[in-house]
């Protein structure tokens, strides 16, 4: 299920302001990509370009070209809501469906791709996915309880399986344990090294220890000031980004030296 | 550092926190105390009609029997109107909080909002003056062609003064009210659970039966209780609408034998109205009171009921 996203020259657009600046970036399958820089740098933007989330805001466009596994994101005809059903997402503050179940939750974006599951069908789905989001054992015999029941790194594991239940080819995550306490956290890191098995996961974090521990390839987005576009500084391997980058700048973000 | 720690203990007074909360204490008591003088006013003034010998009563057959067709209209319109209303109402809402372009969302709720200041009367002429009359064909067709669905058995009515013209009357006057509050929450829900379903690759209709009708349920239950209320003591509208020639009690809509509502009843009466006769209308008045009291309360339970299962 896992696929390569090559991006090349994209330029995100809010109405006339150019928010992120000719990108261009190789994302490999079976890893996990992290983006990291300073607030604003347009990092979360570039983001959600990868599955068009960034459309949600009116007079966003971009410029360039998204190619997941031969296929351009943005050609003519490509629907955006056919990009989010095989590039998932989880967002910085957990948002389980207040109304549904846990047992609901998952199967959300089952039942949104219209499939007719059987009982049993559905059963093995919200198995499999809360397994694969390590929620199961805590959850099993409260299936039917509200998913905002749960606390905070229960829910964004939750929000992972109902991700994952819909098996997409990639698996973005925007700040996921930004709002999680140290030992949810470390859960969360321990499931994307097992997600990476099956899943191209790209991360933005402002977090620059979990960056190192967790991800494979480092990207570092910068903004010159306010009001200019924010560009990708430097992309390399991990250990190579936080040990010896071959920018300055990118030397100076990560050892907490910078501005 | 020779600055004295202020005293941690004992409470100062602050003459605004006691302005405050003395006024907020004093405006909730009033409330109450209008409410229940209300109450009382209609007990004292209505109880010569409870206990008064049937054969004295409107009618000669005591009150229950003067009193139950009208409370009967008044429920069948306002229940009509309702079932009309809130599903327009909502799509009405829905479509400016999530389909309309911004300039075209905000001059429809702006006229949304109009709509919901005009004067009750300034409905009650158009509903007897137009639409009235451009339903007659309409409950002619009906009569005729669907008459064997006992709703629409006729004679129809010629002046198209009827229980469902009052009804769709009421309906087109509380509109604007449930979507006004209905959009009002709706666009309060939280962009997080909007975006929760859009990456899950949800269409908008998808998007909104997933966000933003699960959040929004409990307000639009709340603004349509409103609605409700409205309809249940409006008063001009139907008395110029609904020509209530009989106190039948009859589930045809369309014909003239229609019972008034309470509240059309009281207006067409009350100013020749003396003595015992005041005080049936009075005993009316009351019920209609109860009645807009058990909605409310009706409502609240539901509500909150809502809001338990859903934590």
């Amino acid at each position: 299920m896992s696929r390569q996203i090559d991006v090349s020259d994209l330029d995100i657009y809010y109405g006339s302001f150019l928010a992120v600046e000719k990108v261009t970036m190789e994302i490999k399958p079976r890893s996990i990509t992290a983006l990291i820089g300073p607030s604003g740098c347009g990092k979360s933007t570039f983001l959600r370009s990868l599955n068009r989330m960034h459309e949600v805001i009116p007079g966003a466009r971009v410029e360039g070209k998204v190619v997941l596994d031969g296929q351009d994101l943005y050609g003519p005809g490509v629907d955006p809501v056919a990009v989010r059903r095989s590039v998932g997402m989880v967002f910085q503050n957990p948002n389980p469906f207040p109304t549904m179940s846990i047992y609901d939750n998952v199967l959300a974006g089952m039942r949104l791709n219209n499939k007719r599951l059987k009982r049993s069908e559905a059963d093995a789905v919200v198995e499999h996915s809360l397994r694969g989001a390590n929620l199961w054992k805590e959850v099993q015999d409260r299936l039917d309880r509200p998913g905002a029941g749960l606390s905070g790194g229960q829910q964004q594991r939750l929000c992972i399986a109902r991700a994952i239940a819909v098996q997409p080819q990639v698996l973005l995550m925007d700040e996921p344990c930004s709002a999680l306490d140290p030992i949810s956290t470390l859960a969360i890191e321990d499931l994307m090294g097992e997600l990476k098995k099956e899943y191209t996961i790209v991360i933005v974090t402002h977090n620059m220890q979990q960056a190192s521990r967790v991800s494979d390839r480092t990207g570092f987005f910068n903004i010159e000031g306010t009001g200019k576009p924010g560009k990708l500084v430097e992309m390399d391997a991990t250990d190579t980004i936080f040990s010896n980058p071959s920018v300055k700048a990118t030397e100076d973000y990560v050892s907490g030296r910078f501005g | 550092m020779t600055t004295t720690t202020p005293a941690l203990t004992g409470s100062r007074r602050r003459p605004g926190d006691k302005v405050f909360s003395g006024s907020a204490a004093a405006s909730a008591v009033l409330i109450l105390v209008i409410l229940a003088g209300v109450g009382l006013f209609l007990l004292a003034e209505a109880y010569p009609a409870l206990v008064a010998p049937a054969d004295q009563i409107e009618g000669g057959e005591g009150l229950v029997v003067y009193l139950w067709p009208i409370l009967f209209g008044t429920v069948l319109t306002s229940v009509i109107a309702m079932l009309v209303a809130v599903p327009v109402a909502v799509g009405i809402a829905l479509f400016i909080s999530h389909y309309a372009p911004r300039r075209l969302s905000q001059t429809l709720g702006y006229v949304v909002d109009l709509l919901a200041a005009v004067p009750s009367i300034v409905y009650g002429f158009w509903g007897f003056q137009v639409f009235a009359l451009a339903l007659v064909p309409l409950y002619q067709w009906l009569a005729e062609n669907v008459g064997w669905i006992p709703l629409f058995a006729g004679p129809a009515s010629t002046t198209g003064k009827t229980i469902l013209t009052a009804s769709l009357v009421l309906a087109v006057m509380i509109l604007p009210i449930i979507s006004a509050l209905s959009r009002e929450v709706f666009l309060q829900t939280p962009r997080l659970h909007e975006e929760a379903a859009l990456a899950l690759g949800a269409t908008r209709w998808e998007m909104i039966k997933y966000a933003v009708i699960p959040y929004g349920r409990s307000g639009v239950i709340s603004a349509s209780m409103l609605g409700l209320g409205r309809a249940l003591g409006e008063t001009m509208a139907v008395t110029l609408v609904l020509s209530a020639s009989t106190s039948a009690i009859t589930f045809n809509l369309i014909n003239t034998a229609n019972p008034p509502t309470i509240a059309a009843e009281i207006a067409l009466n009350f100013p020749e109205a003396t003595g015992l006769r005041l005080s049936t209308l009075i005993a009316a008045g009351l019920v209609l009171f109860v009645l807009t009291f058990a909605v409310n309360f009706a409502a609240r339970a539901l509500v909150t009921r809502q809001k338990g299962g859903s934590t």
